[in-house]
């Protein structure tokens, strides 16, 4: 099935969700509004004709100063069993930065939704373990934000000064001594 | 007898990695364990996370080259090729077949020598040490390849936007072809070695199994997806560089365990050195670059020194980048020894990537390490470690 039909099809049926269809060197990505996401997704996945049962992609931009709402977060389609590609770009804004899961519907958008809330702190609803996964744990911030530092925070991480303390405590071992 | 009745079993955390020979770099798990069953697993990544999408966004077009030669380090050559895709198709870019051939060519003996690490370790890691010393000795040969051509052994950045660095020579070609005729027979060793082996039966056959509507599920990709016996290969679903002008064929396996994807990675083996052979052979004349490329590539060295205007072009591409980014969005994969590595970039016209992402097959595999490790045995974690085939530079960026 062509990609811009099932678009189109979105676009009849969620007439107040989808605001506009993109066409890009042969990819097709569909400009949604967030609240009925999962029930799209949904239809997406399940309709045979559709049958969109890949996630290949899933991840966030942030269009600060650009676009308005200014984050997005773009989720790449694909059927094994058709071979046609979609994209979604779902709006989401910088006020209420939160969005539903769709764990439920692809296991893999798991780990990249968590991803996507790490660097950009969007909170993803219903996730089932939404915790930070590249950046450590107690890190403040969302690094790929586009008004986060690219060198980082002037302040060092807590983390590593507890490194460095452990450090010191253990030198008292002498590990590195040379064997007589 | 007494003394039986009082004593009680409990769950036992162990914490595997980050620094564990098994895991292939710096993978940490949480295993909790009752007996010898692993009840829960949590993976822990990002220690190696360097923010090269944060950072691509700060670099033009053509220095992120180098950048992408550090996610799977084990062949970088594919992931510039990959990135190159992406930015050609956002801008637009026609590449020489002579090219196409090239990269095709190195990104397939790329794969076979990612494919030979992989499988000396994995087998390394569940007892077999002698395939350890056989495959590092092939590799050892790519390796040597790669430097007769780029003169790096690992971080090649050769691949440019538009085409190639620079032109194969007669050496190259000679040395390959000899390379392609000899490895049938290396493969032939290796299987003599592990094929029919009693304990690399007992370790790999059912261990890991997951099926094929599951592995779709989990987004799984490349050899680990095709073992389950789904038939999706980037190479043949979306034809990049020269592949729609070669033979190949795909391996699929059946059951979808620890054996099946090992017996596809091992005839991918073959099917490379099918496609290495078609490319010497089918090489054609012409251009390596493509006749747009200026607006790409940085000007010889030589020319920058002699010539104003080659100067002033370097110095803006050095500072603003290629200055003809049409405005869109582009999702641009390959097939990656690994699997699907894919390139999402926002251009908003300028020289710089708006948003690169890199949707990289370990970390999705990472994550479904649960899914395969939980109810089984602890023995079956160090296998299924190595047969998802994993790179954590590709897997935390």
């Amino acid at each position: 099935m062509d990609p811009l039909e099932i678009a189109v099809g979105l676009k009849e049926r969620f007439a107040d969700d989808v605001l506009h269809i993109s066409n890009f060197r042969g990819q097709v990505g569909v400009y949604l509004k967030k609240p009925h996401l999962v029930e799209i997704a949904r239809l997406l996945h399940d309709t045979p004709e559709y049958c969109l049962d890949y996630l290949k992609d899933l991840c966030g931009v942030d269009y600060m100063d650009i676009k308005m709402p200014r984050f997005e977060v773009v989720y790449h389609l694909y059927s094994m069993q058709h071979g046609h590609m979609l994209r979604l770009n779902v709006q989401v804004s910088e006020h209420s930065p939160d969005i539903d899961s769709v764990v439920d519907i692809w296991a893999g958008a798991n780990w990249h939704e968590r991803e996507c809330y790490d660097m950009y702190g969007i909170v993803f609803n219903n996730h089932p373990d939404l915790r930070r996964i590249l950046m450590p744990e107690d890190w403040e911030g969302h690094p790929q934000r586009k008004d986060y530092p690219t060198a980082g925070p002037e302040e060092e991480w807590r983390g590593f000064k507890e490194v460095e303390r452990k450090a010191e405590e253990f030198k008292k071992y002498q590990w590195n001594r040379k064997k007589t | 007898m007494e003394q039986e009745k009082d004593l009680k079993t409990r769950e036992l955390v162990i914490n595997m990695g980050p620094q564990h020979p098994s895991t292939h770099g710096v993978l940490r798990l949480k295993l909790n364990v009752d007996g010898e069953t692993v009840v829960k697993c949590t993976p822990y990544v990002g220690y190696l996370h360097r923010g090269t999408e944060k950072l691509a966004e700060t670099m033009t077009y053509i220095q992120v080259i180098p950048l992408t030669d550090r996610l799977d380090y084990i062949s970088s050559m594919t992931n510039n090729v990959g990135y190159c895709l992406a930015v050609e198709r956002l801008f637009d870019i026609n590449v020489p077949l002579r090219a196409k051939y090239i990269r095709t060519l190195v990104s397939e003996l790329s794969r076979m020598s990612s494919h030979l690490l992989w499988l000396a370790t994995h087998a390394l890691d569940i007892g077999a040490m002698t395939v350890f010393l056989y495959a590092f000795r092939e590799r050892e040969g790519i390796l040597d390849l790669f430097e007769t051509l780029t003169g790096a052994r690992l971080t090649v950045s050769y691949p440019r936007i538009g085409g190639v660095k620079r032109d194969v020579t007669q050496e190259f070609i000679d040395k390959t072809y000899a390379f392609a005729e000899d490895f049938p027979q290396r493969i032939q060793e290796y299987e003599t070695l592990i094929d029919v082996n009693r304990i690399w039966l007992k370790r790999t056959l059912g261990v890991g199994a997951i099926s094929a509507e599951d592995a779709i599920n989990w987004g799984f990709s490349g050899a680990t997806l095709r073992g389950c016996g789904v038939n999706y290969d980037v190479r043949k679903r979306f034809p990049y560089d020269a592949y729609d002008l070669v033979e190949f064929d795909v391996p699929v396996g059946k059951n979808g365990d620890v054996y099946d994807r090992y017996l596809c990675r091992v005839e991918e083996l073959r099917q490379s050195t099918r496609i290495v052979k078609q490319c010497i052979e089918a090489l054609p004349r012409g251009p390596i670059m493509a006749p747009d490329a200026p607006k790409f590539t940085l000007p010889a060295k030589d020319k920058v020194l002699g010539d104003m205007e080659s100067l002033i072009h370097h110095f803006m591409l050095i500072t603003k980048g290629p200055m003809t980014a049409p405005k869109g969005e582009i999702y641009v994969a390959i097939e990656a020894p690994k699997g699907e590595l894919g390139f999402y970039i926002v251009s908003d016209g300028t020289g710089k990537p708006y948003r690169m992402r890199i949707r990289s097959p370990s970390f999705v595999h990472v994550s479904a390490l649960p899914r395969l490790c939980e109810g089984r045995l602890l023995a079956d974690v160090v296998a299924n470690i190595g047969t998802i085939d994993v790179v954590l530079g590709e897997c935390d960026r």
